[in-house]
């Protein structure tokens, strides 16, 4: 495929691999970590080698993924502050998802919704890594307190994340011309004009 | 399953019912503290039955030995020391720690592996190591702070209260060794009766305040004790009134299958909302713009 070379290139390849450890890493940790969410679900420790093994890896791929967001976290923090035109944006939402972007007030690079993301995302990603290490046995031994406080932290912050996750997917799929950026950097000036009329503005000084 | 002795009634992690045609007699161990002399010779036995033995630890200085239960220790004696008001009064208190084989069981409720921890229908608590992962949730749910994960082979151990015994109709291995008559065995009803009887005798010499450790947080237990001082069982190490945590029923309870219809409606209505409001694509008039702008 020949892409035209006015496109706006909106990741860099570092950003990308970044974003991708995070991803790929998260998919796991969902997977084995629904194993032991509920029993419904437990199967799902036969993709890991058996029960016993995905008990064993899902804490050490949860070091990667909080290392990889911390990451992307310093990559993207300051392109996530609120602004007033966000706040705007998230009190309109309901129309858009309707359907009708009309009234849509123009936005930077990102919008009032994937900021919020961003900053749920960040806020999980804590309360998942310090909770994990908590109900870790292998390498710790902490209070009982505050390992059985652990598990219930782990267990809802898990849920919500796997939530986000899905409405991070979705957006992606449901707004077309919007996976290409993750996956190869770039995306179509009417696609940026469209959802990111600021960030358009300012790529290509129109 | 083979024998009717060994039926299941709740399997860890499964959401079905056991089979339960079938009754079986509940049966308990009644351990009489006031009758034992701490002599350790049911940790022995333990040991001998069961084929285990714990690394040989060092003595803290007390009579504890060893000074925990283990993986490879099941029961331990327990010694406290308790200095009342009058001088020359210090009471030797002993107890004989285990699993309490809870009716509804801390580990069993929060064990993630299916068949990893069941209770039969008789009330003993089993670990089956076959099953387990190791994880020790088993640990974050019991209130009595008895399973241990084993360094050797990250499985959890405990008290299996002689199931291979009892299967067979015969007392557990601790019940069959202990020289003062201390720990006792038979069906629940009985042990109960048997205590109520010796909690009376105590009373009658003195112990106003003799009585039976049975707490109802758990459903009771089919390890009970005697106490001579039934008002205050933490003296001896036992929680005063024991229940699975409010965190793990929480964590454990109805919150797991509302979680998971709430990423299944998320999962759903993202379909839904594509297939009736169809995708966000970039409208026409914008792409026209642009063409526009690359023809000039």
């Amino acid at each position: 495929m020949i892409r035209d070379p006015k496109d706006l290139k909106r990741y860099e390849p570092k950003e990308r691999a970044n974003h991708w450890v995070v991803g790929i890493s998260f998919i796991l940790l969902a997977l084995s970590g629904l194993a032991f969410f509920h029993p419904a679900f437990f199967p799902l420790t036969q993709l890991f080698g058996g029960p016993t093994w995905a008990r064993i890896i899902h804490p050490y791929l949860g070091v990667l993924m909080a290392v990889s967001f911390l990451a992307l976290y310093f990559r993207f923090a300051h392109l996530n502050k609120m602004t007033p035109a966000d706040k705007e944006w998230l009190g309109k939402v309901g129309q858009m998802v309707d359907g009708d972007d009309h009234n849509m007030p123009e936005q930077g690079k990102y919008n009032g919704g994937q900021k919020v993301m961003f900053w749920a995302m960040a806020i999980c990603m804590l309360l998942m890594a310090v909770s994990g290490l908590l109900i870790w046995r292998a390498w710790f031994g902490f209070d009982i307190t505050l390992v059985r406080l652990g598990a219930v932290v782990h267990a809802a912050a898990g849920a919500v994340m796997i939530g986000l996750i899905f409405v991070h997917v979705y957006a992606a799929i449901w707004v077309k011309g919007t996976i290409r950026a993750m996956w190869y950097g770039t995306v179509t000036r009417a696609w940026a004009k469209q959802h990111h009329r600021g960030w358009y503005r300012q790529m290509t000084g129109k | 399953m083979a024998l009717q002795s060994l039926d299941i009634k709740q399997r860890s992690a499964t959401t079905t019912p056991s089979p339960s045609e079938r009754q079986t007699v509940e049966v308990a161990k009644l351990i009489d503290t006031t009758r034992c002399i701490g002599c350790k010779a049911c940790q022995v036995a333990c040991m001998e039955w069961n084929d285990i033995r714990d690394e040989i630890g060092s003595v803290d200085g007390t009579y504890n030995n060893p000074t925990d239960l283990t993986s490879a220790s099941w029961t331990v004696m327990r010694f406290y020391e308790k200095e009342n008001s009058s001088p020359f009064d210090l009471e030797w208190l002993i107890r004989k720690d285990g699993c309490m084989h809870c009716a509804d069981p801390g580990c069993l409720k929060a064990c993630p592996a299916p068949g990893a921890i069941v209770q039969y229908a008789n009330g003993i608590v089993d670990f089956h190591q076959e099953n387990c992962i190791g994880c020790g949730y088993c640990i974050t749910g019991c209130p009595f702070n008895v399973p241990r994960i084993s360094k050797k082979d990250s499985k959890a151990y405990k008290c299996t209260l002689c199931s291979d015994r009892v299967a067979v109709g015969m007392e557990p291995a601790c019940v069959k060794t202990c020289p003062t008559g201390a720990i006792m065995f038979g069906s629940k009803e009985q042990m109960t009766e048997q205590a109520e009887h010796r909690i009376g005798e105590l009373k009658g010499r003195g112990h106003g305040k003799a009585g039976l450790y049975d707490p109802a947080g758990v459903g009771g237990t089919h390890v009970m004790y005697v106490l001579k001082d039934a008002d205050d069982p933490t003296q001896i190490g036992l929680p005063a009134s024991p229940t699975i945590s409010a965190l793990v029923s929480v964590w454990k309870g109805f919150a797991k299958p509302l979680a998971t219809l709430a990423m299944a409606g998320v999962a759903l209505g993202s379909l839904f909302h594509y297939v009736t409001k169809g995708p966000n694509e970039v409208s026409k008039e914008i792409e026209d713009e642009i063409e526009k702008e690359d023809a000039q």
